[in-house]
């Protein structure tokens, strides 16, 4: 990334030197010159009436490959609570750096998580590159851009993993354009090639196929990788691994969007994304009523309810609940489909589970052809038949 | 087969079936069910300019015809005729504003009902008079400046939700069919109340109430066209209207057509989908040919209004009459091809059934459009010598 | 105020096949439609418009193909106020670091814009990248997956960023690119008046040549990111019907979950 005053255009207004945050812009002679300080922020841009400040992100040349080792993972931490997802990042990773002979690092940016640090260590990082700091707290996009971009370029990863998930997507691809690399989201598998390079697979179109990515010429190579797919590493307290402190810059802090609030939403909102069992109700419950039943089969079985958009558009529970192509992608260990017909909108948005079930008295229904299991019969009769079967053991 | 629509209709005919698909199939069991009127669904329509298209430029429509609005009444009544009837019962108290509407008539009351901010209806009915028209007893006495209105009206379309309505009554009981006159009304006019919403077989997503006159005091200024016109605006206005009516048959038609297809290339019996028997092939060829025959009547006659043909009353009943018919024959049949299935409420077709038999009844009963028909085919013959 | 909607014509993924021959995508009968994501940028910015008191001047952009025309049409036909095409053979190729390159150039040109409204993710690469891609090659703040703006001035903006349990709630001064999410709004379908409007309307092309780009940064060269391959996904072939009385389907599918340890 490289920024300069385009001397034609500057008129000597001097708006860029108020603007700039790290007062790294001065006046020469009427013409801006920006010095050291300068972290890249890119405040002074908009700021210039005249269009006279560039700032480019541009292609490097392609990198010296050899220069790069090691497989990180970015972990995701909320509320000083580390997310499952990293444990499953560890786990992949390890297997990449057994097959790359190289080490297995962690990245932790938030505050108070000393103990943290250690789960980590447990769970298999050689080494966990820890910065506190009270900015850190929660996530925020630059400042935790900034503080990764630097470290990337510091240390020279091959490889950095990151969760697929609303934090891990809003941060990577700010980090990937701005260290020049290549970026892949998403990743429901990750191998390495025979030539050594990380081969990063992918769903796309709606699922409906699979895409092997390659980051041939440039590093780190860098992919998120979906929730619920890869394998958690165990924890094992009797491994031993650094944990390295990281200074933070004080112009790590600086940051234009700022969060001010965080808002739980634990009654409205279904966090079917982490719910490892899904019983979901569609048209074929007939009434508002049958989600009664789901719900006393979802507790059965001690998973989360979702639903079919027919029955969200008939108003019989809320949109939170909605899975499918214009509501929620999920891949739990188990979906069950009571009453849903399977329209192609709604497979798009769950075909992946591991284990599916359906349950419909239509033996035509299309969703039959993504079910494991295949129940032909009423679900009126079928599911209170399951449910008493599951508390008899 | 390309029906040579034009740009505008076409885009018409493309929204309305987007509006169909999207925001009408989702809800109209609901509405069926419930029989709210459909205000949502109304501003969908609104805000896409569709209540537009029919009316004059110069007051806020897109300047088509009685064809772009068959054509956008088509598309709608196809997902549901009674939700559709909203549109096309507005257009029927627009229409004899937009025919015998003063230039001050037709700025006050067309840009709001163009931009669907309210809708319209027609009041000619009377308990004691269907079919005989000209047995209506809602009078409306002079009273200086003013007229008095006093009587009920029933069964009408709308009523209670629409902002306008076109009354016609009694002025004058010694002229005979010269004594009635037509006026416009608004809601909330003292005098003027609804009675009960009616508890109807079908296009239960259209709202049906009766009109209530108790010395309902209006200004002349409200009076539409001339004193004794009445009847004149009813006839004319109903002879650019019924090939709308016309249309809400057509597309419930090919409404349960379209599902009866569907049905039977899905369902099997004795080991093959039923569409591969003889005995449904006939069926559904009959129902195509019926309805195809219904729209090539009404585009043509559509067309003749809009291009300006005067005389074509006759022709304006048939289409009514032909094309109820056909939706009450394409309806009944797509509930047999269904089965036990079509007999269900869980599926569509029973409600098209039961949608369809009202367009046979109203805007003029089938057995009097064929006496129109009759009489226009002697008076024809009578003068050819 | 003047705001940039980036959208982009997809494939209706929905019907998106591959041959699993040729392992390549079979394109017959696959419609071509606006990113579904993207119809609530533009739901957005039109509420944006009809909200703020000031005049806002809405623009959309799609890098593409020149049939990617249409998507621009649509949201002409919508309410958008102007509309512009990115087409050149020398964006062929391109990943998601070269696609936000070259958009953010065209956003550069179009000069003082104070918010790109960008769809969350394109149905057909999924990614989600180009959005905040975007951001950093103009310098700008983002906020991602935004289910609603609670507030919005020249000066700057409050919007909520959904997240898994709940939602941040983040302020940021302007210049700002977002990324939507459908909860956001509801679409508004075209009107009769907009679609003729939209039929007649000009829409401008610009080309690599219009715009400030570095050859390296662009297309097939600008692409950090290569594809492999791609392939059909494993169906589940020939899944258990279990038929019968209730109490016996219970006994067997019971012992199934048993047996896979999901109960």
């Amino acid at each position: 990334m490289s920024i300069r005053i385009i001397e034609e255009k500057c008129t000597g207004c001097t708006l860029c030197v108020r603007a700039c945050p790290f007062a790294a812009i001065t006046m020469h002679e009427k013409l801006a010159v920006i010095g050291p300080e300068c972290t890249l922020c890119g405040a002074c841009v908009p700021a210039c009436k005249f269009d006279a400040i560039e700032l480019t992100v541009e292609k490097r040349e392609p990198v010296d490959k050899t220069k790069y080792r090691n497989v990180w993972v970015v972990a995701e931490q909320k509320k000083g609570v580390v997310q499952s997802v990293t444990y499953e990042l560890l786990g992949a990773g390890r297997e990449l750096a057994k097959k790359r002979g190289s080490e297995l690092h962690v990245v932790l940016l938030g505050t108070g998580m000393d103990g943290a640090c250690d789960d980590l260590v447990a769970r298999g990082a050689d080494v966990v590159h820890y910065l506190d700091h009270p900015a850190f707290e929660h996530y925020q996009d630059e400042p935790y851009s900034r503080v990764l971009c630097r470290l990337m370029n510091a240390e020279k990863p091959e490889i950095v993993l990151c969760g697929a998930t609303a934090i891990g997507r809003s941060l990577i691809p700010r980090v990937a354009v701005q260290i020049n690399t290549g970026l892949t989201a998403d990743c429901t598998g990750l191998e390495i090639a025979e030539d050594g390079g990380l081969m990063q697979i992918r769903p796309a179109f709606g699922g409906n196929i699979m895409a092997t990515i390659l980051t041939p010429d440039h590093r780190p190579q860098m992919a998120t990788v979906r929730h619920k797919v890869m394998k958690e590493a165990k924890p094992d307290p009797k491994r031993k691994g650094k944990i390295v402190t990281v200074e933070p810059l004080k112009e790590d802090a600086y940051v234009r969007a700022k969060v001010v609030d965080l808002v739980e939403e634990i009654e409205s909102t279904v966090n079917l994304a982490e719910a490892d069992i899904i019983v979901s109700g569609g048209r074929g419950l007939g009434t508002p009523e049958g989600f009664k039943l789901i719900e006393d089969f979802a507790l059965a079985l001690g998973g989360a309810v979702g639903s079919s958009r027919a029955a969200v558009d008939a108003g019989w529970i809320p949109y939170s609940h909605q899975v499918g192509q214009t509501g929620k992608t999920v891949c739990p260990k188990l979906y069950v489909a009571c009453g849903i017909s399977g329209q192609i909108q709604h497979l798009v948005g769950m075909q992946s589970s591991d284990t599916i079930i359906a349950i419909n008295k239509d033996r035509e229904a299309p969703i039959f052809t993504v079910a494991d299991y295949g129940i032909v019969g009423d679900l009126y009769k079928v599911i209170p038949a399951v449910i008493d079967r599951l508390n008899q053991r | 087969m390309d029906y040579q629509l034009t740009e505008l209709q076409q885009e018409i005919r493309d929204i309305a079936r987007q509006i169909a698909e999207e925001k009408i199939k989702p809800v109209r069991a609901a509405y069926d069910e419930d029989g709210n009127f459909p205000w949502d669904i109304v501003k969908v329509c609104a805000d896409a300019d569709l209540f537009a298209v029919f009316l004059p430029e110069a007051y806020g429509g897109l300047g088509g015809g009685i064809m772009e609005l068959v054509v956008a009444t088509e598309e709608l009544s196809r997902a549901c005729g009674g939700i559709a009837l909203c549109l096309a019962a507005s257009a029927l108290g627009t229409i004899p504003i937009v025919l015998f509407g003063t230039d001050e008539q037709k700025q006050k009351y067309i840009p709001d009902l163009a931009a669907g901010k309210t809708v319209a209806a027609f009041a000619l009915t009377e308990p004691a008079a269907g079919s005989d028209a000209s047995a209506i007893q809602t009078t409306a006495v002079k009273d200086g400046d003013h007229y008095v209105i006093n009587g009920l009206k029933q069964w009408i379309t709308n009523g209670g939700e629409a902002g306008t309505y076109v009354v016609i009554t009694m002025t004058d009981k010694t002229k005979g069919a010269r004594g009635a006159s037509a006026f416009l009304l608004e809601k909330g006019m003292e005098g003027f109340d609804f009675g009960k919403k009616e508890n109807k077989m079908g296009i239960r997503g259209s709202t049906t109430r009766e009109l209530i006159f108790r010395d309902c005091r209006v200004h002349k200024s409200q009076l539409l066209g001339r004193e004794g016109m009445g009847f004149m605006v009813a006839m004319k206005t109903f002879d650019m209207s019924r090939p709308g009516v016309a249309a809400q048959a057509l597309g419930i038609a090919q409404g349960a057509l379209d599902e009866a297809i569907t049905y039977a290339r899905q369902r099997e019996q004795f080991g093959h989908p039923i569409i591969s028997f003889q005995g449904i092939q006939f069926k559904l060829a009959e129902m195509a040919m019926r309805v195809e025959a219904a729209r090539a009547l009404i585009y043509a006659v559509a067309r003749s209004i809009d291009a300006g043909d005067t005389k074509c009353a006759k022709e304006s009943a048939m289409t009514k009459t032909f094309a109820s018919d056909v939706a009450m024959y394409v309806t009944t049949e797509a509930v047999q091809v269904l089965g036990g299935y079509g007999y269900m409420k869980e599926y569509p077709v029973e409600k098209m059934m039961r949608d369809a038999k009202i367009t046979q009844i109203y805007e003029g009963t089938n057995e009097i459009q064929r006496g129109v028909i009759a009489s226009n085919l002697i008076k024809e013959y009578a003068s050819k010598k | 105020m003047k705001v940039v909607v980036c959208i982009k014509q997809v494939p209706d993924t929905t019907n998106v096949r591959i041959n699993p021959e040729t392992n390549t995508l079979i394109r017959e009968g696959v419609e071509s439609i606006v990113n579904p994501f993207d119809e609530y940028a533009i739901e957005e910015a039109l509420r944006i418009k009809e909200r703020l008191d000031e005049p806002v001047t809405t623009i959309a952009v799609t890098m593409g193909p020149p049939q990617a025309e249409a998507v621009l049409r649509q949201a002409l036909s919508l309410g958008v106020d102007e509309a512009i095409l990115l087409s050149d053979r020398a964006f062929a190729g391109s990943d998601t670091w070269a696609t936000s390159y070259a958009l953010s150039k065209m956003i550069e040109k179009i000069g003082d814009v104070d918010v790109v409204l960008c769809g969350k993710q394109a149905i057909d690469g999924d990614t989600a990248q180009v959005g905040p891609g975007i951001a950093v090659h103009l310098g700008v703040p983002q906020i991602t997956f935004v289910k609603k703006i609670e507030e919005l001035t020249p000066k700057k903006i409050r919007a909520e960023r959904m997240m898994e349990e709940g939602y941040q709630v983040v302020e940021s001064r302007l210049p700002v690119l977002l990324t939507v999410v459908k909860e956001i709004n509801e679409p508004r379908l075209p009107s009769i008046r907009g679609k003729m409007r939209a039929k007649k309307a000009e829409i401008p092309t610009w080309t690599a040549a219009n715009l400030d780009v570095k050859e390296n940064s662009i297309g097939l060269k600008g692409s950090p990111t290569v594809v492999h391959k791609i392939y059909a996904p494993e169906r589940k072939k020939d899944g258990r019907v279990l038929e019968g009385e209730p109490a016996d389907v219970a006994v067997e599918i019971v012992s199934e979950l048993k047996r896979l340890s999901l109960v």
